[in-house]
């Protein structure tokens, strides 16, 4: 296509927005890398410093990075990575060793999949031959085996490193940091981690071989910069084939940050976490709803994807329950009331029920005990209540302690919620005691 | 003989009044054919579809929009996990599985019930997606790590052009497997670099699942439950060919009017309804009432329903012993043999009096067995023994355990004639345990003093005290 007909390309409405969503879904639901990661800019000179002596100067290193989860951390290292394998050298001589604590959960299965990924001489096809001693010593032979001018530098990345910590002996992390620590072959140890007190986890002798280097992404955005985010995540890239539509949806975009519903909207979900992962949910709740009738996102697209965020799982399920049920739930509160939150049995909570039922003339809730108990078990088995911890199988079911996993509010919000709530539930509930 | 499949699937053509469609309706686009039964839009799955789709999920239409704009186009990337909650047979995997099957998508549906072990739910998930020859790749006992590495390399033999589902019913026990399975299937997609999204669907909110260290969060979705009106409207579908369609709709409200108030289970009003329309159509089939006097027929199946909530709602009768109970004559019927009826067992004369004996001794409080069981035991004030407060009435708190010496005192002093203590009366003792209405507290190791709690319940021991005449309200410190 040549440049003049790229400019003045109008596609069709429909095909706009399909390049829209496959855009802003590699954006926000598959992470794709950005070409410059916004904010850690000082962190991304570190780590790539460090990871280029490495490649190219032959110099073990071994390095943590520290962060909550969805600071970024993944996402820095593989911009890292990349921006690493642009260097001729690198590219030709590193190796990479990708491990990960939550697929990984034992050493020997850690070994086997460093050996693969390697492609050590014990590797046929897919299948690692020896046991795990002759692993361990074959793979740490190679790696003694060379120098720094002579051998291909290894990077290893430990992907939720916290979780190889609770390894027996921590015989991986031993090894690993020992060989970094020592003049063998050069290798980069980094590590990946959630906790910030991953140190603690480690024994006296890997902490002693570990390099203390701590790279940390504790996100520090101002209100303006979330905001600043939220707009350049959802505008689209200057390399779209209909300019004018790209246009439109940008300044689009603009305003909706400039809104003042918006603002404070967005400003609920800034304080209640900073993290690029849970913004990124609630943009693609937005982008959902963004379809060939409706090509644009509007202000209430984002009220209602807020509002779905911020539900309340558990008065959602209240409100399905069975008047039955949510009269045994109104006795507990007031049992709760009166008792100063002990826990109960079915029998207590039948009894206040039976109170409750003798005060009213109509025996429309008038059911068998039988009945009563399926109700009760129906309760616990969506959680709401649970046995307080002790020995069940030696009591009746009748008379096991439980307790009441629901706030005194939120069965109180749940109640003006409830559909065709009777009144005469609605004032039991709102009476003091019972 | 009524075949009932109990799924939630609302089989058949369904009746489309155009009115109560409130739901999100996506304006047609230039060309559209249909307009106001276009509930359902999306540019990258075919109209028909995505009618077929429609048509199966009577009132989930909101939700099923909503999933499928999640979805997206088939080519494009969806959310890596998707949780969605709500209560039982809301239609949760009612709607992921018509959706998947109309729609064509390449997925894998389990139940995390089956899959007690993780190597059964990765060798489902492989045969699924890929087949017989993948599945065959996993090793014998395989660990996460063998799954991710075999499906890495199917994945790059067929990359997938449309986006995989997983689909996991039942999801609350993946918190019972290892502690790994969890957080690693919540990232999946990014773990083997591959276009699937993994929905987990469960009763139980997310805030129970949520690990320790934290983990990858879903989207969440809520499935609302069914309104009384949305119920009357599936359950009306269900209709009998020979009869109208309003007289089954008066039928249902009718069941809907005992049982609402209950239950709001889909799938057990639905087992409720087809075991008693027979019933119920039996004074039109004799003849002897009109289809649309409905008064009669109501009094003619209410006292029928009531005595279902206490007999198959609960599962005392199975539903062939209940269809065979419709069909035999009323006079017939008599008691019906619930399966608590068969915990009512003949015991031996002594035994009884052993079981009397350990309630009284399990719900009285120690101290007040002198007044009770002593011949002379003075003048003790009954101000003494005014209940203080309800909640120590031990009714409520349950059965305390006491010691076997206790038990045998009381018994000497309840049996009317004298009885020595033999080994025949202690053998007793241990066939109540073995029968499970006393239970052990105390080890078993403890041969010298064993303690014992009495497991029966009010009404099992006042008929037990009936059959010897013996007048056991006397005797309890909480009717006193």
């Amino acid at each position: 296509m040549s440049k003049r007909t790229a400019k003045d390309a109008h596609l069709p409405v429909g095909e706009c927005v399909t390049q829209v969503q496959d855009i802003l879904r590699q954006r926000l639901c598959h992470q794709r890398l950005p070409d410059k990661p916004e904010g850690v800019e000082s962190q991304h000179r570190h780590l790539l410093e460090l990871l280029k002596r490495t490649a190219i100067h032959g110099e073990s290193n071994s390095v943590l990075i520290v962060g909550p989860r969805g600071a970024g951390k993944t996402m820095l290292l593989k911009c890292v990575l990349r921006d690493l394998l642009e260097d001729k050298e690198a590219q030709k001589s590193l190796l990479q060793v990708h491990l990960n604590g939550l697929l990984q959960t034992d050493d020997r299965i850690a070994l086997k999949e460093i050996t693969r990924q390697l492609h050590l001489e014990n590797v046929v096809g897919d299948k690692v031959f020896g046991s795990f001693a002759e692993n361990l010593g074959f793979l740490l032979e190679a790696l003694k085996k060379g120098d720094r001018s002579s051998s291909r530098p290894v990077l290893f990345i430990l992907d939720e490193f916290d979780l190889f910590a609770h390894h027996k002996n921590q015989t991986l992390l031993y090894n690993l940091f020992d060989v970094s620590q020592s003049a063998q072959a050069p290798i980069a140890v980094v590590g990946i981690t959630c906790r910030l007190d991953v140190l603690e986890l480690l024994e006296k002798r890997v902490k002693s071989r570990f390099s203390h280097r701590q790279i940390h992404l504790l996100s520090s955005l101002t209100f303006t910069q979330y905001l600043e985010r939220v707009r350049t995540q959802l505008s689209l890239p200057d390399g779209f084939p209909d300019s004018r539509f790209a246009q439109d949806w940008n300044d689009g975009v603009k305003t909706l940050c400039g809104d003042k519903s918006v603002e404070e909207v967005l400003q609920r979900h800034y304080n209640s976490s900073k993290d690029v992962r849970s913004l990124h949910m609630l943009l693609m709740l937005c982008l959902s709803r963004v379809s060939v009738a409706k090509p644009a996102i509007k202000p209430a697209d984002l009220l209602e994807a807020s509002r779905l965020c911020f539900a309340d799982a558990k008065a959602n399920m209240l409100h399905g329950l069975s008047i039955l049920e949510l009269c045994l739930i109104i006795a507990m509160k007031h049992l709760n009331d009166v008792y100063e939150g002990e826990p109960f049995n079915h029998q207590m909570v039948h009894n206040e029920f039976k109170k409750f039922l003798q005060r009213k003339s109509n025996s429309m809730y008038n059911f068998e005990q039988p009945v009563i108990l399926k109700a009760f078990e129906h309760l616990q088995q969506l959680e709401l209540i649970r046995p307080v911890d002790g020995s069940s199988a030696k009591t009746q079911r009748e008379y096991q302690l439980m307790r009441l996993m629901l706030d005194h509010s939120q069965i109180m919000e749940a109640l003006q919620k409830y559909p065709q709530c009777p009144t005469d539930v609605k004032q039991w509930a709102m009476s003091a005691f019972g | 003989m009524v075949l009932l499949t109990l799924t939630s699937a609302a089989s058949g053509p369904c009746r489309w009044n155009g009115h109560w469609g409130r739901r999100r309706c996506h304006r047609p686009v230039a060309g559209g054919r249909r307009s106001m039964t276009a509930l359902l839009q999306h540019p990258g799955y075919e109209d028909e579809s995505l009618q077929r789709v429609a048509e199966q999920l009577p009132c989930r239409e909101a939700q099923s929009a909503v999933l499928l704009s999640l979805m997206g186009q088939p080519q494009q990337y969806s959310y890596p996990s998707i949780f969605i909650y709500g209560h039982r047979a809301s239609g949760k995997s009612h709607v992921m599985h018509v959706l998947l099957r109309e729609l064509e998508l390449p997925h894998a549906t389990l139940s995390c019930v089956e899959c007690v072990s993780g190597a059964l739910l990765f060798q489902r998930v492989l045969l699924s997606l890929f087949g017989h020859e993948a599945a065959a790749l996993l090793p014998r006992s395989a660990s996460l790590s063998d799954f991710v590495r075999v499906y890495r390399q199917q994945c790059s033999l067929s990359p997938a052009e449309q986006t995989r589902f997983i689909v996991m019913e039942k999801a609350e026990l993946l918190r019972d497997a290892d502690a790994n399975l969890l957080p690693a299937l919540l990232r999946l997609q990014e773990l083997v670099e591959d276009n699937v999204t993994v929905v987990l669907l469960s009763e139980i909110a997310w805030d129970k699942f949520r690990p320790n260290t934290g983990c990858f969060e879903p989207l969440l979705l809520h499935f609302p439950d069914y309104s009384k009106g949305e119920l009357q409207q599936i359950l009306s579908q269900d209709r009998h060919p020979s009869y109208s369609a309003d007289f089954y709709s008066s039928y249902i409200n009718i069941l809907l009017g005992v049982f609402y108030s209950v239950c709001r289970d889909l799938r057990e009003l639905r087992h409720l309804a087809a075991l008693n329309f027979s019933k119920f159509c039996e004074p039109v089939a004799e003849g002897k009432v009109k289809e649309t006097d409905t008064h009669k027929l109501w009094r003619n199946i209410e006292p029928h329903l009531k005595k279902a909530m206490q007999t198959v709602y609960l599962r005392e009768v199975s539903s062939l012993q209940w269809e065979q109970m419709q069909q035999m004559e009323e006079k017939e019927t008599g008691v019906v043999r619930g399966l608590s009826a068969h915990t009512h067992i003949e015991l031996p004369y002594y035994s009884k009096f052993l079981l009397i004996a350990a309630y009284l001794a399990s719900y009285n409080p120690a101290r007040t067995d002198k007044r009770f069981f002593l011949k002379h035991h003075g003048k003790i004030k009954k101000t003494n023994f005014l209940k203080k407060n309800e909640k120590t009435s031990n009714h409520l708190l349950g059965p305390k355990p006491f010691p076997l010496d206790r038990l045998l005192a009381i018994f000497y002093s309840v049996v009317d004639n004298r009885v020595a203590p033999t080994a025949s009366i202690f053998s007793q003792i241990s066939s109540l345990v073995t029968l499970q209405l006393l239970a052990q507290v105390s080890h078993e190791d403890q041969l010298d003093a064993p303690k014992y709690k009495c497991a029966v319940s009010m009404d099992f021991i006042c008929a037990i005290s009936r059959t010897v005449n013996f007048d056991i309200v006397k005797y309890l410190y909480d009717f006193l």
